[in-house]
């Protein structure tokens, strides 16, 4: 037992969890923890809006792996945090985020939880659908063991978000803190290890395919698993396909690589899933936007689902197999089992199938001339190295890059898959080169998306985060303008940005550089200068408000539907 | 096969859940029925014999799918620490309701008394023109007396859902 404050308590935790950076804004309800910050060793980062804080903490936990830390006052503080913890909720990323909160008990007679106060808001009662768990400390001695459930829930099975709310008096009061209580919650038992009848069963499942196919999603990045997934996939020559959030798992120049699957996938990955015969979903929940219409979703295959939330299992899609566990154990347990002469299918006829499937599309859609969006991705992929981070914005950016720029490995391309949130791409860019900042750190971002959170380039000027972002500049909410000009006659109702400023002047004025470019030669020139300056550069890419991101399955459609123009549009 | 939500046809399902005993938990549970559009008929909750945990028993409307993936759902809360779909075959299940009737003449009230003796009801308070009516047991026998006394007027019904355990030696939390 040690007698100190709350706040004190807190920092002490922080720094017993290995917390080094913590993202936020202060406000009257954490000025008693900021005080304590002040002088603790950790280094505090003081963002220019509470989403920006959450989103910097949410891209320093998906690059690392462990939990990014945010904070916000009461009030408008906590609830200007909530679009950053909704994303991360959607994206499974473990995100801490304390907020202030009013007196919870008398203060000088002052007792004002429940009775509209000042700055009050129920930040619990609003976060609870969109957070794993969240705390309201009730006294202070109760940090301790708070905190530690806290990080333990959010870094433990299915990752995700903790909000932990601070009365003002939880914090200032001192209390005898016992911080060697162990952790137990009783309802909460993630399980990691796969049953071993399952682990047959999916083995003999994949031994007997002709042609298998593997949808990578998130978990697997989540449980370090890229290693373990590429290693099965080429035991028995199965192509991997990933969602968004599982770019990376494969290299994407792999022989065995399909690319992206769904609504903005790839020609080959979305023909060749309705072919298969067992496809093995690893840490993928079949979202609407991955799968197209249910209905002519893989409709001849055996499905194996592996997940760590036994919730996932069945929810959108009835699976023949379910194995509820860690991704990387139950890969590793595959693997153990196979061997050469059990698979009984000749599978050299469907490796060969996928690569002529995989020569007949390739670069069919990067064409030359002019800033065109996937030449610009294919060239910004030479440009750099294989360890470089992409983040992004949200709209045509974001398919762009996750289409025609290719990840080589895991944890290198960061985006707001589940939510979509625009203004993920700059915040998100400064945590994650808060957390590798021995690597070059990319936002290709949108005009529309860029302005959500633009403002954090003054962050990363007084921070010294310094990270190119690249704005693929339309002046459109392309997006939207693409589904009205492909859906609804053309008429651009709100998606044109006019107004739009001057995107270098704007980047000077913060003070970071600012350069717009004309053509390829040019951008290759601003991104190689990008890379050796110490500061942020903006770089500005004007290209046509008519482009559209191709290919695409149509709203309602399969999968096998998908079109690359819009003169096969039906 | 996706998951139609129609697929099968829809049935009452009493679900008990062992929860912690602490405010805000009924808040949580609730909340995740309305966020992934489940609808509560009834609830009722209450202590158990370790006043750590409370029992909350629900009845809601659905289907197997649904059900499979309600004790899910509900699962991932933290403050749950059991859940079970209950077999009507070996659960008891009760409920009570207070039935306030309107006795206009002495014909009727001496009705309405044979009738309560019949279900082995109660009467419980009498007033000039009304009287009020206890009844107990399984829904469908309170649904069956209510419908015999809707003729008489009823004047104000209280019902207090299903509550419910199953029979035997069993429910041990996890
Ligand atoms: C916060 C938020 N508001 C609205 C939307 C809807 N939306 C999706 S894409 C998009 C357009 C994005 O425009 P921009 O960032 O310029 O990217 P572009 O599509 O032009 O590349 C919009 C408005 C969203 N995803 N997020
Ligand atoms: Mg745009």
């Amino acid at each position: 037992m040690v007698k100190m404050t709350g706040a004190e308590a807190i920092v002490e935790m922080l720094k017993r969890q290995k917390v080094k950076h913590i993202f936020g804004i202060p406000g009257g309800a954490t000025l008693d923890l900021y005080d304590v910050l002040y002088n603790s060793g950790l280094r505090i980062i003081l963002a220019r809006h509470e989403q920006g804080a959450a989103h910097m903490a949410d891209g320093y936990a998906r690059i690392s792996g462990i939990p990014g830390v945010c904070t916000a006052t009461s009030g408008p503080g906590g609830t200007n945090l909530v679009t950053g913890i909704a994303t991360a909720y959607m994206d499974s990323s473990p995100v801490i985020a304390l907020t202030g909160q009013v007196n919870s008990q008398a203060v000088n007679s002052s007792y004002l939880i429940g009775r509209d106060a000042f700055q009050e808001a129920d930040i619990i009662g609003i976060t609870m659908p969109i957070t794993k768990q969240n705390f309201q400390v009730k006294k202070a001695k109760e940090i301790p063991s708070v905190f530690k459930e806290a990080f333990y829930i959010a870094s433990t099975g299915r990752l995700g978000p903790v909000v932990i709310d601070l009365p003002k008096n939880t914090q200032k009061e001192s209390a005898e803190m016992d911080f060697s209580s162990p952790v137990k919650i009783r309802g909460y038992n993630p399980i990691y290890i796969p049953d071993p009848v399952q682990i047959r069963r999916a083995v003999e499942l994949l031994c007997n395919a002709e042609r298998p196919i593997m949808l990578a999603g998130g978990g697997v990045i989540a449980s370090n698993a890229s290693h373990e997934a590429v290693k099965l996939a080429e035991a028995i020559l199965m192509p991997i396909t990933t969602t968004l959030m599982g770019k990376g798992v494969i290299p994407e120049n792999h022989s065995l690589s399909l690319g992206l699957l769904g609504m903005h996938g790839t020609i080959v990955a979305n023909k060749l899933l309705h072919e298969t015969d067992v496809l093995l979903n690893v840490g993928a929940r079949f979202s609407d936007r991955t799968t197209g219409t249910l209905d002519d979703f893989c409709p001849d295959a055996k499905i194996i689902h592996i997940d760590i939330d036994a919730a996932e299992i069945g929810k959108n899609f009835k699976v023949d197999l379910s194995i509820v566990a860690d991704a990387k154990r139950t890969l590793i347990e595959i693997c153990k089992q196979i061997t050469q002469k059990m698979i009984r299918k000749e599978r050299s006829v469907w490796f060969d199938r996928i690569q002529q499937f995989k020569e007949r599309y390739k670069d069919l859609l990067i064409k030359e001339g002019g800033l065109k969006p996937p030449k610009l991705m294919v060239e910004l992929r030479k440009l750099v190295p294989n360890n470089t981070i992409v983040a992004t914005g949200v709209g045509q950016c974001q398919m762009w890059a996750a289409l025609y720029f290719k990840a080589v490995e895991p944890r290198t391309f960061i985006t707001s898959g589940g939510l979509g949130t625009m203004g993920f791409g700059l915040p998100a860019a400064l945590g994650a080169k808060v957390a590798r900042p021995d690597v070059p750190v990319i936002n290709i971002d949108g005009d529309g998306s860029f302005r959500m959170t633009e403002q954090e380039l003054a962050t990363s000027v007084l921070e010294d985060i310094p990270v190119i972002v690249i704005i693929l500049n339309n002046s459109m909410l392309g997006m939207v303008a693409q589904w009205q000009r492909l859906f609804y006659g053309r008429r651009y109702a709100s998606s044109e940005l006019k107004d739009s400023p001057d995107f270098v002047k704007l980047a000077e004025a913060y003070g970071v550089n600012g350069v717009r470019v004309g053509s390829v030669k040019e951008f290759v020139n601003a991104v190689k200068e990008g890379l050796n300056n110490d500061v942020t550069t903006v770089i500005d890419v004007p290209i046509s408000p008519e482009e559209d991101v191709w290919p695409m399955v149509p709203a309602g459609a399969g999968l096998r539907d998908v079109i690359w123009s819009a003169e096969k549009k039906k | 096969m996706w998951v139609k939500k129609n697929m099968t046809i829809y049935q009452t399902y009493i679900l008990a859940f062992i929860v912690e005993n602490k405010p805000g938990v009924l808040y949580k549970i609730s909340n995740m029925f309305r966020r992934r559009s489940f609808n509560i008929e009834s609830l009722t909750v209450g202590p158990t014999e370790n006043e750590d945990f409370a029992r909350m028993t629900i009845t809601v409307k659905g289907n197997e799918n649904m059900m499979e993936q309600l004790t899910k759902q509900t699962n991932k809360l933290m403050e749950v620490i059991k859940v079970t779909v209950l077999n009507k075959k070996n659960t008891v299940m009760r409920e009570i309701a207070l039935i306030k009737i309107f006795t206009v003449d002495s014909k009727t009230r001496s009705d309405i008394i044979q009738y309560v003796d019949i279900f082995r009801g109660h009467i419980i308070d009498v007033s000039p023109e009304s009287l009020i009516v206890e009844m107990t047991g399984e829904s469908n026998k309170i649904d069956a007396f209510i419908e015999l006394s809707r003729p008489f007027g009823i004047k104000e019904l209280a019902r207090t859902g299903v509550t419910a355990l199953k029979r035997g030696i069993g429910e041990n939390k996890k």
